[in-house]
């Protein structure tokens, strides 16, 4: 069955849509890349998902006993809060310090446990955040713009971790995203949103929707190139290439 | 031991201190300090009607307390900024508590005994209140800890695993309308405030996670209540007012030796 199964959401405040009819399902293990231009409400849907906003109509039903990884898409600490990383790493719930380290570890930020998260680059932090997500066993993994601040190779190598953890939890992963090119190739299913689902199926189908090409324009030839490329490599090297890489 | 008032005075001021210390270390992460002045400046309404239909003066400023700091509550609920209301709020339930105070009929009040404490006239009644109260935050904040400090570093993250941050800001609403209660009889009104955010602020220098913070908050609440004291009885000067002028210099020292250490 289904992880998670939105029915028909509304969401909005005062007169104002964000979001219009959008239904969404979530398998086991499958990776979901949401995309859509600025303000298309890709991060509100994930906040609907995780019930941080209550839509206005519509239903969300989670397979009993769903644990979430939630990978915000930016999280300011307080500059009067002081915390380390394995301190953060406690939060909601208390882990060992194995666990943390090897949470640390799969998220490719090790050694890093007594650091403070104020003092972390913004890769780093990003990193940090995604071994939180991974230290509750989560059944689904969801990142909202998780990439944000990083540059190039940097979110390509975070991108490349998440596939790992992936591959290591057998978590599904919900992704939200504007780098068309890098996140297309791992996903088995795109949404392109934009208030309402505009068109949704695998990379090849959704690159090639009309729909696609007029929410983001004459660019998507280029970032379509390199999706071919990305795609090849992950398919005949069977990740060999990717980690020699790091 | 109880019998000598200054050191009943004394046991006033660390049962208060630390709960305001550890209390106030969310307060400053949270920024609600405006929230805090608010809920304190309503006090003063509190003890008016208090005074007015014959109850505990505890009982009037814990409830109206309660009532103002679940209005903010319910109004930091709404999208729109919060900023103007909280001040509209703030001062008007200190003026309104002003002029009801000396409207009351057949009393005079020494109303500075309420605006800035009257900590040397605390009895063990008082003590009880204090040491209760101060007891049920701390005991309420424990429980609750990682929930409220997954909630305060973000609410998302709070929904992502289930927990409520609405609750958690509820509980310390509570928790602010108790400890404001309890600590007017110590630094008055316009003090606990101060009380709440100062000695966290000194805290924040030398602490490296949110636990040592909490701790050196409560120790340097209750260094400055007994340091303030002292001070107080030495210079003949009001005792509330000194606490935190001793709080103050702690924050000043932590500051400095802050910027040293980054210098160095």
């Amino acid at each position: 069955m289904s992880l998670i199964d939105a029915r028909n959401i509304d969401f909005g405040h005062g007169g104002q849509t964000v979001l219009h009819g959008v239904s969404l399902s979530l398998e086991p293990r499958e990776i979901v890349t949401i995309v859509g231009p600025n303000g298309s409400g890709k991060s509100t849907l994930l906040r609907v998902l995780i019930g941080a906003l209550k839509p206005r109509r519509g239903t969300i039903i989670r397979a009993a006993g769903l644990r979430i990884g939630y990978v915000p898409q930016k999280l300011h600490i307080d500059p009067t809060l002081p915390i380390t990383v394995r301190r953060f790493l406690n939060l909601p719930k208390a882990v060992d310090r194995a666990a943390a380290e090897e949470a640390l570890e799969k998220a490719g930020v090790a050694g890093l446990t007594e650091r403070q998260m104020a003092s972390l680059s913004g890769g780093q932090f990003q990193r940090v955040l995604l071994a939180r997500a991974i230290l509750g066993k989560p059944d689904v993994l969801m990142l909202d713009e998780a990439t944000q601040g990083l540059d190039q190779p940097g979110s390509a190598a975070f991108y490349r971790q998440i596939d790992a953890v992936r591959r290591d939890l057998g978590c599904a992963v919900l992704m939200v995203s504007h780098e068309l090119h890098v996140v297309m190739s791992a996903s088995d299913r795109v949404i392109c949103l934009n208030g309402h689902i505009c068109c949704e199926g695998t990379p090849e189908v959704v690159s090639a929707t009309p729909a696609y090409r007029e929410l983001f324009g004459t660019g998507t030839g280029g970032a379509l190139a390199l999706y071919r490329h990305e795609h090849d490599h992950d398919h005949d090297h069977t990740h060999h290439h990717h980690e020699a890489a790091e | 031991m109880l019998d000598d008032f200054l050191m009943r005075a004394a046991l006033a001021g660390v049962g208060t201190a630390m709960a305001a210390g550890l209390l106030g270390c969310f307060v400053v992460w949270r920024r609600m300090a405006y929230f805090g002045d608010a809920t304190a400046h309503a006090a003063v309404l509190g003890v008016a009607l208090a005074l007015l239909f014959g109850t505990s003066i505890t009982l009037g400023v814990g409830m109206v307390a309660l009532a103002m700091a679940l209005l903010i509550h319910g109004l930091s609920g709404q999208r729109t900024s919060v900023d103007t209301m909280l001040g509209v709020l703030a001062h008007g339930a200190l003026a309104l508590g002003l002029v009801a105070v000396t409207l009351i009929p057949g009393q005079r009040i020494d109303l500075d005994a309420y605006l800035f404490g009257d900590v040397l006239s605390v009895t063990r009644m008082d003590l009880a209140v204090i040491w209760g109260g101060g007891a049920i935050v701390v005991a309420i904040l424990w429980w609750q800890w990682q929930a409220m400090l997954t909630a305060t570093l973000s609410p998302d993250l709070a929904y992502a695993a289930d927990l409520n941050p609405r609750r958690a800001q509820l509980i310390l609403t509570l928790l602010l309308a108790a400890v404001v209660a309890v600590a007017i009889k110590v630094v008055g009104a316009l003090l606990i405030t101060a009380m709440l955010i100062i000695p966290a602020a000194s805290a924040r220098s030398y602490a490296t996670t949110p636990e040592r913070m909490a701790l050196l908050s409560m120790a340097i609440g209750a260094l400055s209540a007994v340091a303030g004291l002292r001070l107080a009885v030495l210079l003949d000067v009001p005792v509330g007012p000194a606490i935190i002028c001793v709080a103050v210099a702690v924050f000043a020292v932590s500051a400095l030796g802050r910027t040293l250490r980054q210098l160095a």
